[in-house]
């Protein structure tokens, strides 16, 4: 796929000495889902912010679509939708007439059956006539997406779409990014639920203290990093770990009933084997295995304690 | 230049206006009828006339000139305020958009609401004295100059402005004693020598000397100078609003 936004060697210095962004380089392709990990502070919003233009850099430079942020500004903003972190609406706006709005401030002449189109498809509709005050938050949340989408961007950005909402909101902003992808508009979302990344992305990266740590698609990232987990069932409850399974890493249950061991799949030897032999030396009956793949969330913490 | 985006600016500023047209209208209205009541009836007629034109008529061109520098600001400022109040600045600042389509949005809105509630005050105002204006067309560009760079001030009032009281002490503090102390109700020349030099360090004083020469063919200084003064604010306006938008302050914060 080709790249839709060139992100070459991005520096972003504040006056206080606070290095926001450090030689970020990064390609990002036309018509995929990316999310960027990061703890907070760790450079995601000065990033999008950046690309959107709402900061300006200190050091290299972007190009969406091909064109430069700075010296061709108005082609590639036109290129950009985004959907800020904070609910930002006038409260006393109609639903229809906010959409409007971004359409014309994006010099786009008005086109009343794509800007329905868009409320339908965001269930909007219904409620274009109200005013955004009355509106839910993820009502609100679906009219910033829609504002963004108001110009027919190519690029998306989310910038904590999920922040601080419920968990029925999360998997209906979802759904709302899940049909997004399906229309082939290009999404970069920000998030630090890595839940989130899980569910949506094709490509994750990482990002901590301004340094972009690594951009993987998803499974490679995860098969790379990922350590599993076996959870081994007694026939018959243990009172305490027979000494030759000590200092291996095994840890026993409260109740006697579990044995549990962290192994890394992309070891040569992952200690399993050895494990099961060790315990059918000691008489240990074996009743029932279980093994947990661990989440992207185990992956970054991963990252960020050698980054540190 | 993105015009769409002007005129996208432009009428929305316009729409809340035409919302609520009857406060809009009202209050400026009601505040003209009482100054005609009490300057124009009851001290007015204790003044026989000021430089060969009757009281009442003499400050017609200051009372339009009052409400045109307070509807400019507070329009203006608070157009611009709203949106950095509700968070919605930043499209202004993603958008292809620039400073001067912004500005000219928001401050082309401010302006020609001040000359439509202007334009209504000179029309309550036939009811009252009678008015002739000896030159319209003039009158007329003394408005549009005004206003607009009256609303760029208060563009820039309301960039700078991190809260409500700030947004409106500067119209209540400093615009309201300057169009008061600049002549809106007396002519310079009445003032002794030394209140006389005080007054022309006043630049409020030139734009109501110009406007009501643009009625009157009177005025306490050139009417060229006016329009200097006029040109040299509009101009240092356009720059401080270029600066601001070239650095972000209180704009990308």
């Amino acid at each position: 796929m080709p790249s839709i936004i060139e992100i070459d060697h991005l520096t972003k210095r504040y006056d206080s000495g606070t290095h926001a962004l450090d030689d970020v380089t990064l390609d990002i392709r036309e018509g995929e889902i990316l999310a960027l990990l990061g703890p907070n502070g760790a450079g995601k919003t000065t990033l999008i912010s950046i690309i959107c233009g709402q900061v300006r850099s200190t050091g290299g430079t972007v190009r969406v679509g091909g064109h430069d942020i700075a010296s061709d500004w108005r082609a590639a903003r036109k290129l950009i939708g985004l959907v800020p972190q904070e609910i930002a609406l006038e409260p006393f706006e109609k639903v229809i007439d906010c959409v409007r709005f971004t359409r014309g401030l994006y010099g786009c002449p008005p086109d009343e059956a794509y800007v329905e189109e868009l409320l339908r498809s965001l269930a909007l509709w219904d409620k274009r006539d109200a005013r955004t005050r009355e509106l839910s938050g993820g009502m609100k949340r679906r009219v910033l997406i829609a504002k963004a989408l108001s110009h027919r961007p190519k690029v998306l950005f989310l910038d904590e779409p999920t922040a601080g909402v419920d968990v029925a909101l999360r998997r209906e902003m979802w759904e709302v990014v899940g049909r997004l992808r399906e229309s082939g508009v290009t999404i970069i979302l920000t998030t630090h639920y890595l839940e989130e990344a899980e569910q949506m992305a094709d490509r994750v990266g990482v990002i901590n203290r301004g340094k972009l740590l690594l951009v993987k698609p998803k499974a490679e990232l995860m098969g790379e990093f990922s350590r599993k987990h076996l959870r081994i069932e007694l026939s018959e409850p243990l009172a305490a770990l027979p000494g030759p399974l000590a200092g291996q890493g095994i840890t026993l249950s409260g109740d006697g009933r579990h044995l549990g061991f962290d192994y890394d799949i992309s070891a040569e030897r992952t200690g399993i084997a050895r494990l099961l032999s060790q315990l059918a030396e000691q008489g240990i009956a074996v009743r029932d295995l279980e093994t947990k793949q661990s989440s992207l969330e185990e992956v970054f913490m991963s990252l960020v304690e050698d980054e540190r | 230049m993105n015009f769409r985006a002007i005129r996208t600016i432009y009428l929305h500023e316009m729409s809340r206006f035409f919302r609520t047209i009857w406060q809009s209208l009202a209050s400026p209205v009601l505040s003209t009828v009482l100054y005609f009541v009490v300057f124009g009836a009851a001290i007015g007629g204790r003044i026989q006339s000021v430089e060969g034109v009757a009281y009442g008529a003499f400050i017609v061109p200051g009372l339009m000139m009052l409400t045109i520098l307070q509807q400019s600001v507070s329009n203006a400022s608070f157009g611009i305020f709203f949106p950095k109040f509700s968070g919605t600045v930043y499209e202004f600042l993603v958008a292809p958009t620039g400073w001067i389509e912004v500005t000219a949005g928001f401050v082309g809105a401010a302006a020609s609401k001040a000359i439509l509630i202007a334009a209504v005050i000179l029309l309550t105002s036939f009811f009252f004295v009678g008015v002739h204006i000896a030159h319209p067309l003039w009158m007329l560009g003394f408005l549009v100059l005004t206003s607009v760079s009256f609303s760029l001030l208060g563009f820039i009032l309301g960039l700078w402005a991190k809260n409500f009281e700030q947004l409106q002490i500067v119209p209540m503090m400093v615009i309201t004693p300057l169009v008061f102390l600049g002549g809106a109700f007396y002519s310079a020349s009445m003032l002794p020598p030394f209140w006389e030099g005080v007054a022309r360090l006043n630049p409020v004083l030139y734009l109501i000397s110009g406007f009501r020469w643009s009625f009157f063919d009177i005025a306490d200084v050139p009417v060229k100078v006016s329009l200097v003064a006029v040109g040299i604010m509009l101009l240092i306006c356009l720059g401080l609003i270029r600066w601001i938008f070239a650095t972000g302050w209180r704009l990308r914060e």
